[in-house]
């Protein structure tokens, strides 16, 4: 395998890890102003997540620096391109970030309450975007002889990529609900199990909708034949399988399944995309690919050395993090945010 | 306005932004790693107390910060494309490393730091604020690498049509990264130092009930402020005579320095004027350039004119010469603040030294306003440095005109200056609220002592 493939796979990885922690993140911050019946309980949902999501965050910012160091070319034609979408998203991070930490720091609820609408926000910008990016990206955006996006932001707003936003939420919404099902104890802990329950059935409909849309309307999808159907099937079937652990209350075996389900769905993409890394649908020949992107094999090969010897590290620390702080939260739980 | 100046305008606006409070990151992180090893070794809880109300303020400041920062993940991307597609084969690699080393490092530490008081033994969490601290300053180590190389570049070759890396560690051993670091560094001590200094003072003015742990937070300001004002003016200097021979446009920039002068006399107050390239003001002390250059009265300081004609044979015809007003007052300015903060930390730490010093009002005032010296300080200093590369987004190798983003439009460009020069602004105003309603607590507020059992 050569080093270009190598950081194609640690890419996915990457937002593999992304996409399961913030997919879950985000989740909670956008049912928190809906599940929540007063300030303790929103404190709680909070505070799930409260240790872990800057660290959470953080594996999109590797995903950034990464995709500058190994592949520059996808960095620049990608994040030009999609300039005013990922203005929304900074935006909706931005405002996020500062909420979690000011939200408990005066007492009163507007204050709070405020800042829980731009927790809302964020999470739910990030997560429609990303969703609206990754369809367009595999579907395949205006791109020239110079590597550079000619279509404008409402070009990015098509059927196809609202489809895939909306699957996005959804998803993040279930994948989230699931997630304080497991971190939630006392009588609150039903509520959400509950709402999770509810929040299947369209999160099944969603995925569904998106992969055949996907065969259907997107080229390279259907060009790799059978074999591509694997990866979103195991997704499919994970996903479906969650609900009915979720319905014997076994919420860890459900919350693993969920994971798989964002982590399948992450593959199918960039193992749909492989070779290329962004799609030209003015000319296949201006597609963007793991070879003509890339940065030069001198760095690549220092980037895996640093890679190779680092991400263990961060693997077994923000793991430990949660094994710090896996007991459930109740009503009498010390809560810092 | 074209998307070129206001990409500009963008990248100097978020990024000085982002800077107001990365150095308060960079050396409150440390300061309270030290409170609390001292609460450690000693038992003395005024530290604990310390640790925790400090720490408050810190973490107010760190929200932003890392929310500031995240715009600086991508921006090079967003409005710099070209500049991307050149420099990414060097630049991306600090930039992930900075992720993969630091930013994991800082961001899941400080998760645990501020869940974990009541979960680790006070060793401990004192273990904990070490690693944040730890990964806060790593972190500048590799985006000055970057930024580095961008001042002076190093490592690498030119092929494809791009800067290629072929030498990594040249990369790190850039002589102008290790004057850049520690300057950085310092200067983030001492605004830890200052800012510990003012609210302690406000305390004191105040007459806050329990003065103790102030007046403690207080010695313990000035001392920061002191050792850091101290280095950063040291290194400075060095810095300076470095970037003589290595960007000497630059620096004759900062000291308005028209014509080649032997010895060089250094400028006092002067008002350049551009277009005719010369001063049409001047007051000058004979010799001190060469002087502050080569530690003695004579040598040879390259004047603006003089290199601007040595880079026309180098680079071909063009403007060379960058802003020269704005690179000689920022300058200056930072000098100034310089050296006015290591009179103050210096009496501050004199007057503090005896264990129950007293302070006279007017004094006190003196020094909460002195919170503001740092961020003027290091504020003009990176405009200085950005502006008087220019013409270059990086140095002798790529325009900054070259750098910009094609698939970006004026009006989506001005979008999103607008938009985050916007949000910003509202998001100081809650940060200054924040900011103000902690830092008037007494520390034996919301305080809770430690429970043996638990710990
Ligand atoms: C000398 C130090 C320094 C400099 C020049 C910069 N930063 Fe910064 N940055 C930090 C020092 C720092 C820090 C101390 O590590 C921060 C500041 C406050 C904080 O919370 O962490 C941070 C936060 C921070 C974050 C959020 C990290 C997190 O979530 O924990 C990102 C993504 C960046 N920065 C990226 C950048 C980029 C791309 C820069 C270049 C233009 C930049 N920073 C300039
Ligand atoms: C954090 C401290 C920094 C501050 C306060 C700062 C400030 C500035 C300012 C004021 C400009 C505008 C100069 C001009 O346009 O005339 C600028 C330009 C620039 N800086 Fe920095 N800078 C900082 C760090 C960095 C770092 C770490 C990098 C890269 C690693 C960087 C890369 C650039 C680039 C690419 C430009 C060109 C855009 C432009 O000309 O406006 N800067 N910076
Ligand atoms: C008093 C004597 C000082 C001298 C001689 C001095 C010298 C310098 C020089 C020559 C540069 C340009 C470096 C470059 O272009 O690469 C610089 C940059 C800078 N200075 Fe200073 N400085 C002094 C004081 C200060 C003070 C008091 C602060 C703030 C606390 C400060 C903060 C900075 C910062 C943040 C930069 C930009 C980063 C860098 O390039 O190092 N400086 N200084």
């Amino acid at each position: 395998m050569d080093l270009n493939t190598v950081w194609f796979i640690l890419i996915t990885v990457l937002f593999i890890g992304y996409f399961f922690l913030e997919g879950f993140d985000y989740g909670v911050g956008m049912l928190l102003p809906f599940i929540a019946k007063d300030d303790t309980e929103r404190r709680m949902i909070i505070n799930t997540i409260g240790p872990h999501w800057d660290g959470n965050e953080v594996w999109l910012l590797t995903a950034g620096g990464a995709l500058f160091a190994a592949f520059p070319e996808w960095y620049a034609t990608l994040f030009s391109g999609f300039y005013l979408p990922l203005f929304l998203m900074l935006v909706g991070l931005i405002v996020r970030a500062v909420a979690f930490e000011y939200r408990s720091k005066e007492d009163s609820l507007k204050w709070r309450y405020n800042w829980d609408r731009m927790i809302f926000l964020g999470s739910f910008l990030t997560a429609l975007l990303w969703g609206v990016a990754i369809a367009n990206i595999m579907r395949g955006t205006p791109i020239d002889a110079t590597k550079t996006y000619t279509g404008g932001f409402f070009n990015l707003l098509n059927p196809y990529g609202l489809i895939g936003g909306v699957t996005f939420v959804v998803l993040f919404l279930f994948h989230g609900a699931v997630f304080l099902s497991l971190k939630i104890g006392g009588e609150f802990q039903k509520r959400i199990v509950e709402t999770a329950q509810k929040l299947w059935l369209p999160s099944v409909i969603m995925a569904v909708i998106f992969i055949l849309y996907t065969y259907f309307d997107v080229d390279i999808f259907s060009a790799k034949g059978l074999s591509a159907f694997v990866p979103p099937l195991l997704a499919a079937v994970s996903l479906v399988l969650s609900g009915f652990y979720l319905k014997s209350n076994k919420a860890g075996i459900s919350f693993i399944l969920t994971s798989l389900t964002v982590v399948f769905i992450t593959v199918a993409v960039f193992f749909t995309l492989y070779p290329n890394v962004m799609i030209s649908s003015t000319s296949p020949e201006y597609n963007l690919t793991i070879y003509n992107a890339s940065a030069s094999q001198y760095t690549l090969g220092v980037m895996t050395w640093v890679a190779g010897i680092l991400v263990p590290f961060i693997l077994v620390y923000q793991a430990w993090s949660y094994i710090v702080f896996k007991k459930r939260l109740t009503k009498d739980s010390e809560l810092e945010y | 306005m074209d998307v070129l100046a206001i990409s500009r305008w963008q990248f100097a606006i978020v990024t000085v932004y982002h800077f107001f409070f990365v150095p308060i990151t960079l050396g409150m992180s440390i300061s309270i790693a030290i409170m609390e090893t001292i609460y450690v070794k000693t038992g003395n809880e005024n530290y604990r107390k310390m640790a925790k109300f400090w720490g408050k303020l810190f973490l107010i400041n760190f929200a932003i910060g890392v929310a500031t920062g995240i715009v600086q993940e991508f921006q090079f991307g967003m409005n710099w494309s070209e500049y991307s597609r050149f420099m990414g084969d060097i630049f991306g690699a600090p930039l992930a490393i900075e992720a993969l080393l630091a930013f994991y490092m800082e961001s899941t530490f400080i998760g645990i730091w501020i869940f974990g008081w009541n979960k680790f033994s006070p060793k401990g969490h004192a273990a904990l604020a070490w690693l944040v601290a730890l990964g806060s300053n790593l972190s500048a180590i590799w985006i000055l690498t970057a930024n580095s190389f961008m001042q002076e570049p190093v490592g690498y070759a030119l092929a494809n049509g791009r800067a290629e890396m072929v030498d990594f560690f040249a990369l790190i051993a850039n002589h102008h990264l290790w004057y850049q670091f520690p300057h950085v560094f310092f200067s983030g001590i001492t605004q830890a130092g200052f800012f510990i200094m003012g609210i302690s003072a406000w305390h004191m003015l105040k007459k806050t009930k329990n003065i103790e742990p102030f007046k403690i937070s207080m010695r313990f300001g000035a001392k920061a402020g002191l050792i850091g004002i101290i280095f950063v003016v040291f290194i400075g200097h060095f810095q300076g005579q470095h970037l003589t021979a290595h960007q000497p446009m630059k620096m004759a920039a900062a000291e308005a320095l028209w014509e080649t002068e032997n010895p060089a006399s250094m400028s006092l107050f002067a008002i350049p004027d551009q277009a005719n390239l010369k001063n049409s003001f001047n007051i000058t002390l004979p010799n001190i350039l060469s002087f502050l250059n080569y530690n003695k009265f004579k040598g040879e300081v390259k004047g603006i004119n003089n290199v601007q004609k040595e880079y026309e044979k180098k680079y071909g015809p063009g403007d060379y010469i960058p802003n020269v007003l704005g690179s000689y007052w920022t300058f200056r300015i930072m000098v100034g603040v310089g050296f006015l903060m290591l009179l103050i930390a210096f009496i501050v730490y004199m007057k503090t030294r005896k264990e129950n010093f007293e302070c006279k009002p007017f004094n006190l005032k003196i020094i909460f306003y002195s919170i503001f010296l740092p961020t003027i300080g290091i504020s003009t200093g990176w405009i200085f440095t950005e502006i008087a590369r220019q013409p270059w987004i990086v140095f002798g190798l790529m325009k900054t005109e070259q750098g910009i983003s094609k698939a970006v439009s004026v009006g989506e460009a001005l979008t999103t200056l607008i938009g985050f020069t916007v949000l910003y602004a509202i998001l100081i105003v809650f940060t200054v609220q924040l900011w103000k309603k902690y830092a008037k607590k007494d520390m034996d507020e919301d305080y809770e002592p430690i429970n043996p059992s638990e710990a």
